[in-house]
């Protein structure tokens, strides 16, 4: 196997062509064998295979979209569980996306947030309340549901509405530190769905626990979306926006000022770093990836009610980002992916092959290790092997590195107009 | 012309007084020391100056302009650099990233071209890094540049904080124990880097150091603290003179013979 390794190293052709060979070995076989979970699964990996390659970015994007848009949505397209895939990948875009936005607040800024799902549900709610014609209620004027049309421009004012809770939140609770802003933040998160639980009167704005249904599908120009295939495209169109956003936040001024934060407060705040600002920033920005997602989930179900946003969803997102390793944003994607995956695909097909097993006779179960209750047991002891042997997570966040040379050539223009510099000169310890 | 004017300065935490009326005046590109037994109050001093603790009384100025309520970081845009007792660097990132941290306030990338990565924005990040590099060179930590800043050494790790002060541009650099853990030779060099500093970038430098080798070789002004009050002030000779210092380092029997 290391033999193996080491002689792909370096050979970028033999990457390309077992890269192809295995898409297309998993697609095929997806393709023939529908309703194969395992074939889809190993489709998916195909990307992970993809970020380790030693391609030039650019090329890694382009396969990247060629498997994500052509590839996935095809092979599947033909057999009985083609709306299924495409439910699963739908949700984990979703996830992705709000791991990525709870990683700026936790692995960049460094502030725990254990209430981080009140975003996504605001977005929900967002979109829900106008979607349907629960906003007839309080609203003195407009023509209620609004026409799917609005989706496209909620999703930018679910990530405003978000952005703006997030600042609200931020306001308070930047006054405590480490454990305290945990608690603090967890009952916020708690606070929002209760709040949308008895939102119902005086005034019927959520409709409280019955929650909000028929929300418009997304619609243009005639066109609706309703089918998880359809909602795929969607979903992935944000992502890469997000992916994009993330990207060039965490290596930019911003980002730097997120880590220094993370890293010493008082250090980077005698640098003039504005640690309020920068804070609220981190907020903003990490919810308003949730609420945009939140606007989508509320379109893709078509139903939305208090108990899809519990405190259990808030530390599933901190689960994939701590899981996949905090700060790296390949990390991230790959911890939403796997717990998501995890949770939907794999630990259900156990289960339920588990319980084919009891129903035949062939192993019997006592009532407390019943297999659904097992599924929460497996994955509390993923995460408990992961903690142990893997810590730092499974793509562990990188530091980007500079050119020296280029640098080296750079830095004599600020020679010029400053001193004189020898560097082997001087201050040598 | 003074840069820094002191005056009347006073920190209280619960009945300790750590810092009680003192007055301090400090000249522009002077290197001042200030000195004194441990918990005398230099540190707290310097929290005061740059912010991160409010004084109770008292006033501080740099040139025209009233320190009083401003936050660290407003401190930092007006001038002030300093660096810290027990290093406080940002240890998970590279060291050019922590020079660059240090370039903040100057940096003008906002979010949207942040999200858009303008021609503007490409351009002064490309400067940014250039300026860190330079200031590492500067240190001669250049080499060591994509290395996280905890694997330094410890010298490594003081040098670093320096060159990161130096990035904001500072009028008045604050060094907090420079030479603390340095052998003689690294404390040599430090005095000569000083003495450099100075020279080469108009920068009025206030230490606290207790290596008094180094302090009288290269303050031209100290300021002696003991329990929170200014107990001398003057020229390094006058320092090594002074009765009470002499009695608050060495205790009263060292001065009255018995």
């Amino acid at each position: 196997m290391h033999k193996l390794t080491n002689k792909l190293k370096g050979n970028k052709l033999a990457q390309i062509i077992l890269l192809v060979l295995y898409v297309l070995v998993t697609s095929l076989s997806l393709y023939l064998a529908q309703a194969s979970v395992t074939a889809f699964l190993l489709l998916l990996f195909s990307l992970l295979l993809l970020y380790y390659t030693e391609l030039p970015d650019r090329l890694k994007w382009v396969i990247a979209g060629v498997v994500l848009i052509g590839v996935i949505p095809f092979v599947s397209s033909t057999g009985p569980g083609y709306q299924s895939y495409m439910e699963v990948a739908t949700v984990v875009g979703i996830y992705v996306a709000m791991a990525l936005g709870l990683n700026i607040v936790v692995g960049l800024a460094g502030l725990l947030d254990l209430g981080f799902v009140a975003f996504f549900a605001i977005g929900a709610y967002t979109y829900g309340i106008f979607a349907t014609g629960q906003a007839a209620n309080f609203m003195p004027f407009g023509d209620f549901p609004l026409s799917g049309e609005s989706f496209w421009i909620f999703i930018l004012i679910g990530c405003f509405v978000a952005a703006l809770f997030g600042v609200l939140l931020g306001i308070p609770v930047l006054r405590v530190k480490g454990d305290y802003l945990a608690i603090v933040t967890l009952g916020f998160g708690e606070i929002i769905r209760i709040v949308f639980n008895n939102l119902d009167k005086p005034v019927n704005i959520t409709n409280g626990a019955m929650g909000l249904a028929s929300v418009k599908p997304p619609e243009i120009f005639g066109y609706q979306f309703v089918y998880p295939n359809q909602f795929y495209f969607i979903v992935l169109a944000i992502l890469l926006f997000v992916i994009l956003a993330v990207r060039r936040f965490e290596y930019s001024k911003i980002g730097r000022s997120w880590k220094a934060v993370r890293e010493n407060e008082i250090a980077a705040q005698s640098m003039g770093i504005h640690l309020v600002r920068t804070k609220l920033l981190a907020f903003a920005i990490g919810a308003s990836f949730s609420g945009m997602m939140g606007v989508v989930f509320a379109a893709k179900q078509t139903f939305v009610d208090p108990t899809s946003f519990t405190l259990l969803e808030s530390i599933t997102i901190l689960v994939m980002v701590i899981l996949g390793g905090m700060g790296s944003v390949p990390g991230v994607i790959l911890g939403a992916a796997v717990i998501t995956i995890l949770n939907l695909q794999v630990l259900t097909e156990v289960t339920n092959y588990l319980n084919q097993l009891s129903l035949n006779g062939v192993i019997s179960f006592p009532e407390a290790l019943a297999p659904a209750k097992m599924q929460r047991f497996i994955f509390g002891a993923i995460l408990i092997v992961f903690a142990i042997y893997r810590p730092q997570g499974l793509i562990p966040a990188k530091n980007p590195v500079f050119d020296e040379e280029s640098l080296k050539e750079g830095s004599k223009k600020h020679r010029k107009d400053q001193i004189t510099v020898e560097p082997d000169k001087g201050f040598q310890a | 012309m003074s840069i820094l004017t002191v005056s009347n300065l006073t920190k209280q935490f619960g009945g300790l007084v750590a810092v009680n009326s003192v007055d301090i005046t400090v000249e522009k590109g002077s290197i001042t020391a200030v000195i004194g037994p441990n918990g005398a109050g230099k540190t707290t001093f310097f929290n005061l100056i740059t912010g991160v603790y409010q004084p109770d009384k008292g006033n501080v100025q740099l040139g025209s302009t009233s320190l009083i309520g401003k936050k660290p970081h407003d401190i930092a845009r007006q001038g002030i650099a300093r660096t810290f007792q027990n290093i406080r660097l940002f240890s998970n990132i590279t060291v050019l990233e922590n020079v660059m941290v240090g370039l903040h306030k100057q940096l003008r990338a906002g979010l949207v071209g942040t999200l858009f990565q303008t021609k503007t924005v490409r351009e002064e990040e490309k400067r940014a890094q250039e300026e860190a590099y330079h200031w590492l060179e500067y240190v001669g930590l250049a080499k060591h540049l994509n290395e996280d800043a905890q694997n330094l050494s410890y010298g490594a790790q003081r040098r670093l904080e320096i060159a990161r002060a130096l990035a904001t541009k500072p009028k008045l650099l604050l060094l907090d124990e420079p030479a603390a853990g340095m052998n003689p030779r690294e404390t040599r060099e430090l005095t000569e880097f000083i003495h450099r500093m100075r020279e080469d970038l108009d920068v009025t430098i206030i230490l606290i150091e207790h290596d008094m080798k180094l302090v009288m070789e290269i303050s031209e002004q100290i300021f002696v603290l003991d329990h929170g009050e200014k107990i001398a002030e003057g020229k390094p000779a006058e320092i090594r003179n002074n009765v009470k210092v002499i009695e608050a380092y060495l205790g009263k029997s060292a001065v009255t013979p018995a």
